[in-house]
């Protein structure tokens, strides 16, 4: 269990975490929905150790991170949001690195990495530099040295920006698998998708805030599972399809209607765009 | 364990960068060895001897000091502000003691392998260089007093700018000024202490008695023992305050 209780953290006078606080059972999959400014990216660093809080806690399973941060850190497995591989070295080359820093036994290594490299579809080009690989391969080998010591808790803080839909469903294939091992994951993202398609539990974070939490069928049925939107500028959130259609039988404006989303869900909180 | 790690990453570094690293550190080398060397090398003369005898240690000194140097602040700088590899070693489980240590002493291999090219370009120059325990104990002082130095700067730049400043400003003067080229004991007494505040001109003054066979100049030892010890107690620091927890 991740426990995040009072956090604050600060750049100067502007509060980029301001006062969250939040539980995480052991095996879910978290997404932190937001805009970029939202704060994702320094509550996901703030609890992987990368960032001081100002205030408040981090506990995983009732280790401390301030006291037990070697123990702890052991069992995570992160992947940034900017690419940090050591691009002179090669896919195998990086892997090792990984694998020692992380102090997995001598004899396991290779084992290790075959396996963790196959998984991701890496393997073949293992020798190859790793600034010669695509955007897309970056990630996946990010991803396979995030995991190659079997973390219980993986951290991606935008793990699919900037790469192909394939690569990304890839990915996501992958996210899924390791989530069923029963290992827990916590995702940043500004892909609505991405979040309605891994997550079981998805925080909306806004303003430094987590001001929504719930899985996103039960984040969208609170506000309406079908959206009435007039010209493009009114919307409207009904229950059923049917509602939604009574609504709209006597409107002489152009609208449409269409099923929620996360993206409606935090606008109509908001009045803010995730993208 | 984990300063072998280190010291896996950056042997590996090595080695795919093999040819430009060691090419491009043997260039200044042996254009001073040419100018002020061969060139005056026969005319002049420093305390009764050929000059070049008097210059060959005190360029083992430099390159051994601007190699290690360069190789600890380039790494880490490139690694904390370009490609942001130096952030894998704070999430992981690390000791920031390890990490410092481990760059320190990869620091120290590469400003020895620097080093080991001027014995081989002293050998052509009629002017050899011996080799004892005592010249590569001193020298192994001088790449880890300069690899420290490399680690402090470029942990606390902010920018590119300002580390190339901090090597204008502060390593190119002292490679200069510290004795490798002359004697400081010519120096006016006032510029004399200043020099004599530097580390290089401590560690170039040991590597030129020891490489003489004049001995060991136990001040000077007792002075870059302390520089070293300071500069190391403040990269782990400083290395600590990257770690939040």
């Amino acid at each position: 269990m991740i426990k995040c209780e009072s956090l604050y953290k600060s750049y100067g006078d502007i509060y980029a975490v301001n006062n969250v606080s939040f539980e995480i059972e052991t095996g879910t999959f978290l997404g932190l929905l937001g805009p970029n400014g939202a704060g994702k990216t320094t509550l996901m660093r703030t609890m992987i150790g990368l960032l001081e809080p100002n205030k408040g806690e981090i506990s995983f399973d009732n280790m401390k991170m301030q006291k037990d941060n070697l123990e702890i850190k052991k069992r995570i497995g992160v992947v940034t949001q900017h690419i940090n591989l050591d691009k002179e070295l090669t896919i195998n080359e990086n892997m090792i690195f990984a694998a020692k820093l992380y102090r997995i036994n001598k004899d396991k290594i290779n084992l290790e990495i075959t396996k963790t490299l196959k998984l991701l579809g890496l393997y073949e080009l293992r020798d190859r530099k790793t600034k010669k690989l695509s955007g897309g391969m970056k990630r996946k080998l990010m991803i396979a040295k995030a995991i190659i010591h079997n973390p219980d808790y993986i951290f991606l803080d935008e793990p699919t920006v900037g790469i192909d839909l394939n690569t990304r469903k890839e990915i996501w294939r992958f996210l899924r698998q390791e989530n069923k091992k029963g290992k827990t994951i916590v995702l940043t993202t500004h892909y609505i998708e991405e979040a309605e398609q891994l997550c079981d539990l998805v925080m909306l974070m806004s303003d430094g805030k987590i001001f929504k939490e719930d899985n996103s069928k039960n984040l969208i049925s609170e506000i309406g599972d079908f959206k009435v939107e007039y010209n493009d500028t009114e919307m409207y959130f009904y229950n059923s399809l049917r509602e939604a259609k009574i609504a709209t039988k006597n409107s002489n404006k152009i609208f449409s209607i269409s099923k929620t989303s996360l993206e409606d869900v935090f606008f109509h909180y908001t009045n803010k765009k995730v993208n | 364990m984990q300063i072998k790690t280190i010291l896996w990453r950056e042997w590996r570094f090595f080695l795919h960068r093999f040819w430009k690293i060691t090419t491009s550190q043997l260039v200044t080398p042996i254009l001073y060895i040419i100018t002020f060397g061969i060139g005056l090398g026969d005319k002049l003369e420093v305390g009764g001897q050929p000059y070049l005898f008097f210059l060959m240690p005190g360029i083992l000194s430099m390159v051994t000091m601007r190699n290690s140097y360069y190789a600890v602040s380039m790494r880490i700088m490139l690694g904390r502000l370009n490609d942001r590899s130096f952030e894998t070693y704070i999430y992981a489980p690390m000791k920031m003691s390890s990490l410092t240590l481990g760059y320190l002493l990869a620091g120290t291999l590469r400003g020895l392998y620097a080093g080991a090219f001027i014995f081989i370009i002293s050998f052509f120059t009629k002017r050899a260089i011996d080799v004892s325990f005592a010249l590569v104990f001193m020298l192994v002082l001088n790449s880890l007093l300069f690899s420290a130095i490399g680690f402090i700067a470029s942990m606390v730049v902010d920018t590119h700018y300002d580390l190339s400043r901090f090597t204008n400003m502060v390593i190119t003067p002292m490679s200069f000024l510290c004795g490798t080229f002359y004697q400081v004991s010519n120096l006016p007494k006032i510029f004399k202490w200043v020099i004599e505040l530097l580390p290089l001109t401590h560690t170039t003054r040991l590597i030129r008695r020891v490489s003489f066979g004049y001995g060991i100049d136990y001040f000077s030892l007792l002075i870059v023992l302390i520089y070293i010890f300071f500069l190391t107690v403040i990269s782990i620091r400083i290395c600590y305050r990257e770690i939040t927890y």
